[in-house]
């Protein structure tokens, strides 16, 4: 099986050489018309290949976890028998070897798509982009063949492997990372297109309407991965936030602004043909982007909890995003007399200008996220001693520009194309602004007033939902006067008739809410980090919490990870003197394969890992995390006699032993370090979030064909004259 | 002398704006940072007052905790210096002995050092499997 995995690799490369050569023979070289044609057919069956060998490859590796096929290294490091088998079958992108094999097949289906949609279009750029994607393909390919090939096979099989990293064992987990690599590997797919449009001098509007739905679905992808990364960030690592500004979280963050940015301004380019220049360096910033955070996690260039440490892949990626860094700059100067706009901006009184200030904010939002991920490298060049910069930093300069956004997020749709009249801008603004300014009030009243930034961004947040639901009511109000329609089929009617439009608006709506759930989280949180003894009690912000009772549990832990113990507490949560609600939150200790154990110790000798519980509201969140102590004089010597006398191989006495040691827990349960956090509207960021992705869909779902669509007519008004009837 | 045109204006005022803003950001990045050193180098360049990012391997058998505060050594990667850093606050579930961290320190008395509360982070061990020895290879 191994042997077959190596052969799809080196198959691969011997393809995408042979693509890569059919795809620019195809442009340059190729007379006559259907040999150009041929060519290019050849070029794009390459891609599918690559994806069919891709396929293949992840199959046999895919089957080899499941089989816990300890020969493959892979298998043997980063699964065990003990992971479960749903963690087990995900665990093939936990290792650096296994996610760059994702990287690829993700990177070859998406190229197949697009070269199926694409078949009889852009037959000008479609050898260029053909030829990067096929390059793209084969770099990744080449790094596993030659520095972190996912098919090594160990000599001395062991008999258990190393087991997934508990703190990965989260679902989540199972879907951050394809989601993440789906969002990178998309955002080549424009630049590939981008960039052969530019090589091919074919810079018209049809590669941007081409390449707008794969822009939108990267963008959506990394907003689920970077969505699903800060949920178990939160959920699941013990230190009670979602965002930390670390590198890796960064790395991500870059291409989603300009991916952001560049949804914005192609809506100029469509409709004025302004911003040309602009556009093609926002894809090339995005695709170039997604290849800096691959290399950022992989190289272990920067200090990240993430980060593939002591990896040797930095020279290569560091070659190939020189490569591209330099042949963006080249195509966007040499092609700049066809990039020319069509039209100037009228009047800055206009959605053109708007939308370019919008742009500026998140590409000022993207220099800042930059400038701060990349200063250790930035300060070692610059000034002989690597120093990095901690969140204050980055706070202090995206919260004013996040302000700034939310701000023209809201201006945006009153204003509209080439010039607005104050009087006009005027009427449609005061309604929302009003709203804003209520809730601000509200907010300063309510004794809230002690973070004006939160007050200030709910404000923001406020009007911009308001400025949303406006022009919502808008369109619905037409609808039903002219068509005569119920609000609530206006409404479907509205949206299902320009989703990209009404899509957006729905994008904006999450964002705004996804907001005002940081603002006021990280503004109003109250933490406790405290000691306690059974019995003993600690206030966190409006609740008092209280030790109730010690737990233990072996072998079936609530979370169904494969821990082999978990050990966690009761605790009553009490407002005003009245209970509220019981929360269990608890530890999980995983085995071990380190050598130097005893039988029993190697048991629970592995990661420990928190089980954060959390009582979970739209008002607020009350979130949890215990760290006990099992390594009391009295415990220790209970393991110690039981690594003694345990037989290595007998499992039943090693659980009994186990059982022994819980049951003297629980008896005497020493005094436990909580992480106790009561977190105001946190939920609000999963809630908006969901709601943006949810936008962001509906504006990716496309117009029904034109001919299902006046079918679609003729029925409906079949129906309503058999009605009339 | 041809009067510029509003767009020019608007350009330079934009440009400028940008250039400020960008130089701003620069100056600070630098009087905010702190330097990312290894025991050996803390040890020997630290000054009162100052924070830095320590970063190194929590030593085997260090670890103790005395009510809220959890004392620890970090020695260099590859063994020699360590200091002692007395910390508060989050501690990550990947932390234990023979573990990469990251901690931001200052001076504090008698020779220790103090942790900066939940500013610790360690590093992911999963992602740190190095290559299989090439004896174990077939």
């Amino acid at each position: 099986m191994a042997g077959l995995g190596r052969a799809c690799l080196l198959l691969i490369l011997a393809v995408c050489a042979y693509g890569i050569g059919a795809g620019l023979y195809s442009a340059r070289f190729a007379r006559a018309r259907g040999e150009r044609e041929s060519w290019l057919d050849s070029a794009r069956r390459c891609i599918y290949a690559v994806a069919l060998l891709t396929t293949v490859a992840m199959a046999v590796l895919e089957v080899a976890f499941l089989r816990n096929d300890f020969r493959f290294y892979t298998v043997a490091t980063t699964s065990s028998r003990t992971t479960p088998e749903l963690y087990r079958a995900a665990a093939i992108w936990a290792s650096q070897e296994g996610s760059l094999l994702l990287w690829t097949w993700l990177l070859s289906l998406w190229s197949s798509l697009i070269l199926l949609l694409t078949r009889r279009r852009l037959r000008d750029a479609a050898p260029y982009a053909i030829s990067i994607l096929l390059g793209l393909c084969a770099f990744f390919d080449a790094l596993m063949v030659f520095y972190a090939n996912p098919f090594n096979t160990l000599r001395r099989i062991p008999a258990e492997g190393d087991g997934l990293d508990p703190l990965l064992r989260f679902p989540t987990m199972i879907l951050h990372p394809p989601m993440l690599y789906s969002g990178y590997t998309l955002a080549m797919i424009p630049f590939a297109f981008g960039a052969g449009a530019l090589i091919a001098r074919r810079i018209d509007a049809q590669w941007i309407r081409l390449i707008r739905r794969f822009a939108l679905a990267s963008w959506l992808f990394l907003g689920i991965g970077i969505l699903l990364g800060a949920r178990w960030s939160f959920a699941e690592l013990g230190w009670g936030g979602y965002w930390g500004w670390d590198p890796v979280e960064n790395a991500a963050l870059l291409p989603w602004l300009t991916g952001t940015a560049f949804i914005h301004s192609l809506m100029i380019q469509e409709r004025r043909g302004m911003l040309k220049v602009w556009n093609a360096s926002l894809v090339l910033a995005t695709g170039t982007l997604a290849v800096m955070g691959t290399f950022l996690v992989r190289s272990g260039v920067l200090d990240s909890i993430h980060a593939f440490g002591a990896s040797t892949l930095g020279v290569p990626f560091l070659v190939l995003i020189a490569l591209l860094i330099g042949g963006s700059i080249y195509l966007v100067v040499s092609r700049r007399p066809l990039l020319r706009s069509e039209h100037r901006l009228e009047s800055l009184l206009s959605r053109e200008a708007a939308f370019l200030a919008n742009n500026l904010v998140l590409v000022g939002l993207g220099f800042v996220v930059f400038w701060g991920t990349y200063f250790p490298l930035i300060s070692k060049v610059v000034a002989g001693q690597q120093s990095s910069v901690g969140p204050p930093w980055f706070d202090r300069y995206t919260v004013p520009l996040a302000l700034v956004l939310v701000a023209l997020t809201g201006l945006g749709p009153l204003i509209p194309w080439r010039r607005a009249s104050l009087a006009g801008l005027r009427r449609h603004l005061l309604p929302p602004l009003a709203v804003g300014a209520a809730v601000g009030l509200g907010l300063a009243v309510g004794g809230l007033g002690s973070s004006p930034s939160a007050v200030a961004a709910v404000s923001l947040c406020a009007f911009a939902i308001a400025v949303t639901a406006g022009e919502v009511v808008r369109g619905v109000r037409v609808r039903t006067a002219v068509a005569h329609e119920l609000p609530a089929v206006a409404l479907i009617r509205l949206v299902a008739r320009n989703r990209r439009r009404y899509g957006g608006y729905l994008v904006h709506v999450g964002i705004a809410l996804l907001l005002i759930g940081v603002a006021v989280s990280s503004s109003f949180m109250r933490q406790q980090e405290r000691q306690l003894a059974v019995g003993q009690a600690v206030k966190v912000g409006p609740y008092t919490v209280r030790y109730v009772k010690p737990t233990a549990s072996l072998l079936n832990g609530p979370d169904h990870t494969g821990a082999t113990i978990d050990v966690g507490a009761v605790l009553e949560v009490s407002r005003n003197g009245r209970r509220q609600f019981l929360i269990k939150p608890s530890e999980g200790f995983y085995p071990t394969t380190e050598a130097g154990q005893g039988p029993v110790s190697a048991l629970i000798g592995g990661q420990a890992v928190s089980h954060i519980a959390i009582s979970a509201g739209i008002g607020g969140d009350f979130w949890s995390a215990i760290e006990p102590n099992i390594h009391t004089p009295r415990l220790t010597e209970i393991l110690e006699r039981a690594n003694r006398i345990v037989q290595p191989t007998n499992a039943t006495e090693a659980a009994v032993a186990l059982a022994v040691l819980l049951r003297e827990y629980l008896r005497e349960a020493p005094p436990a370090q909580f992480n106790l956090i009561s977190y105001p509207f946190v939920e609000w960021v999963w809630l908006g979030g969901l709601v943006g992705l949810l936008g962001a869909l509906i504006a990716l779902i496309p117009p029904p064909p034109p001919l299902l669509a006046r079918a679609r007519a003729k029925v409906g008004s079949l129906v309503g004259a058999v009605a009339e009837g | 002398m041809a009067r510029p045109s509003r767009q020019t204006i608007r350009l330079t005022v934009t440009l400028s704006l940008a250039v400020i803003l960008a130089c701003g950001l620069i100056y600070t990045s630098f009087s905010a940072a702190n330097p990312t050193v290894d025991p050996t180098t803390l040890l020997k360049e630290a000054q009162p007052g100052r924070a830095y990012e320590l970063t190194g391997v929590v030593v085997a058998h260090s670890v103790r905790r005395v009510g809220e505060t959890l004392t620890f050594q970090i020695a260099d990667r590859q063994g020699g210096a360590a200091v002692t850093v007395d910390y508060s606050g989050e501690v990550p579930d990947p932390f234990r002995e023979g573990r990469e961290v990251i901690v931001t320190v200052r001076r504090g008395p008698g020779g220790t050092f103090v942790g900066e509360r939940n500013s610790l982070i360690t590093k992911c061990p999963s992602k740190y499997k190095a290559a299989p020895p090439a004896a174990n290879r077939s």
